[in-house]
């Protein structure tokens, strides 16, 4: 008894994370570029600084009619925005936020393997969107999203197995648990990979050409409206929060701070989530679209060689220090 | 090899087979839900051969692959349950999806999504996993996993078995991977050759860099959407 209302309890605390996280990066998005952009973004709705814009676009992308274009592939298509946003709920479930067992949703025993593979599985919605279309620009953005895919993929997987070395296990409590403050500089070049993978990965600027809209309207989201279309955008906010969630705790120390006691780690982790996800949108207002066969180039020339070295580097030091 | 070094390692555990062998007759909930599971994923399969819609084929390849991560984790080989989500699912169906995509992936039926070889391809099929439950059956009769243990899959028993146990076999893997990573790039340059010779004449044209990264217009629409 105890323990399922444990279990429900953690559930419902992922699932609130889960719904009012990304909707928090996207109003700041809204703020940040605005006066990045010298303008105010939204003021009136809710009152305060407009802070309830997101809740009045929610409310109307709810009221929008749900179509299926009459050429496509119908249960796909509708079963799409289930496959691209799932998945990030489930690596939520697993993110540690403060230090002790009781502070992660789920522990998982090989939490770098599950994060990662759970992550990849939610393309498959972006692909199953843009085949299931019937549209060519669907179809294409489709395609990028693949290409994309598996060029990120291997500078991603290769520096969170140096983070793995260097702590000597997979679980991403244990890699807290042996973190130390000198890991920031030795990891330093393992983490900016990772992080500008995880940017391609959720195909965010600079790395958004699959759903550039210049070229390809809204790539695999182009027949998409309503709720389902609602969705897609809050995957890729929840992405957000999980890409700088997994950052700050593979390589910036997660709940460990320069000062704080136990209780307060949390506050760390959910600061250097937040400072990430600014970044996030800074880069965003900051860097013009890359081109596809310009990310390839960024990854097999530039990304895989520095993780690669970064592997290197972390064996060498691990040999040393032993 | 890896499964097998884990299924190994658990032959090898003799606490396993210790207790009073349990019987098929008052299966556990874990049993039963391997079982329901199984039949799935068999199900799954069977659709990806048969279905006659080519993307169906390889989305129902996910749901394969992906019953048979959870026979997996079942079992409680955890980490082999997630490389198996993460390199057959994120990147085999995604790399397959893409060369459906780029080559030809209709919408609906294809009516020649059909070959004269199914009865070969049945054939060997089913000797196939003829072969292997034979060998599979030989080899564990009546081996028991214990499931209410420590957990005998986790990564540190995974990784000690398979460097302990079968190091060479997974070197020589790697060797095997590398020539073929060696020798897909031996095919590409020279394809890459091949067409330049002919394509010398266009390149000028192509070359000059006609659609420089273009500024992000999506904060324009922000208000909009």
């Amino acid at each position: 008894m105890n323990d399922a209302l444990d279990v429900t309890l953690r559930l419902l605390i992922v699932f609130v994370v889960f719904l009012s996280f990304p909707l928090i990066v996207g109003q700041t998005e809204h703020k940040v570029m605005a006066h990045m952009q010298g303008r105010l973004g939204p003021m009136y709705a809710g009152g305060f600084h407009g802070w309830a814009q997101l809740v009045a676009d929610g409310v109307k992308f709810a009221q929008k009619e749900d179509v299926v274009p009459a050429g496509a592939d119908r249960r796909i298509f509708q079963l799409a925005p289930a496959v691209a946003l799932l998945p990030y709920l489930l690596v939520l479930l697993a993110i540690p936020i403060g230090p002790g067992e009781g502070a992660a949703g789920q522990v998982v025993d090989a939490g770098i393997f599950f994060v990662l593979a759970v992550m990849g599985v939610g393309v498959l919605g972006s692909l199953m969107a843009g085949w299931a279309s019937a549209n060519k620009f669907s179809l294409l953005g489709g395609l990028r999203t693949a290409a994309q895919l598996l060029a990120y993929e291997l500078p991603m997987l290769l520096t969170a197995a140096s983070v793995a070395m260097a702590a000597g296990t997979v679980s991403l409590i244990g890699i807290l648990d042996a973190f130390e403050w000198w890991w920031l500089p030795w990891q330093i070049v393992g983490a900016i990979v990772f992080f500008v993978a995880g940017l391609a990965e959720l195909q965010r600027p600079p790395f958004d050409m699959p759903v550039a809209d210049s070229e390809i309207i809204f790539g695999a989201y182009t027949e998409y409206t309503g709720l389902r279309f609602a969705l897609f955008l809050l995957a890729e906010y929840a992405g957000i929060v999980v890409l700088c969630g997994l950052t700050t705790v593979l390589f910036l120390g997660g709940w460990h701070g320069p000062w704080g006691a136990d209780g307060l780690g949390w506050v760390w982790t959910l600061l250097k989530t937040a400072v990430l996800a600014f970044i996030v949108i800074w880069l965003r207002v900051t860097y013009p679209r890359l081109r596809e066969d310009q990310l390839q180039k960024l990854s097999w020339t530039l990304l895989v060689p520095l993780s690669l070295a970064q592997i290197a580097l972390t064996g060498i030091v691990k040999v040393v220090i032993q | 090899m890896t499964l097998a070094a884990t299924v190994g390692r658990l032959a090898a555990d003799p606490m396993s087979t210790a207790a009073g062998s349990p019987g098929f007759l008052s299966p556990t909930g874990v049993e039963i839900a391997f079982l329901l599971v199984g039949l799935v994923t068999f199900g799954a399969a069977v659709v990806t051969v048969t279905t006659r819609q080519l993307v169906h084929a390889a989305l129902w390849l996910v749901v394969a692959l992906g019953g048979l991560a959870v026979e997996y984790l079942l079992l409680t080989a955890e980490f082999i349950a997630w490389v198996q989500v993460l390199i057959y699912v994120g990147s085999v169906v995604v790399l397959l999806l893409f060369g459906l995509m780029l080559t030809r992936a209709p919408i609906g039926r294809s009516p020649d999504a059909d070959s004269g070889n199914r009865w070969a391809a049945l054939t060997v099929a089913v000797a196939a996993a003829a072969a292997l439950v034979w060998v599979v059956v030989d080899a564990f009769r009546t081996t028991w996993i214990d499931l209410d243990g420590p957990a005998a899959g986790s990564t540190r028993v995974t990784g000690a078995s398979l460097f302990q146990n079968w190091v060479l076999p997974f070197e020589a893997l790697s060797v095997l991977l590398l020539a073929a990573l060696v020798g897909a790039i031996v095919l590409s340059r020279k394809a890459k050759a091949d067409s330049a010779r002919t394509a010398r004449a266009t390149s000028a044209e192509r070359d000059t860099p006609a659609a420089l990264a273009e500024p992000d217009t999506r904060s324009d629409t922000e208000g909009a959407r």
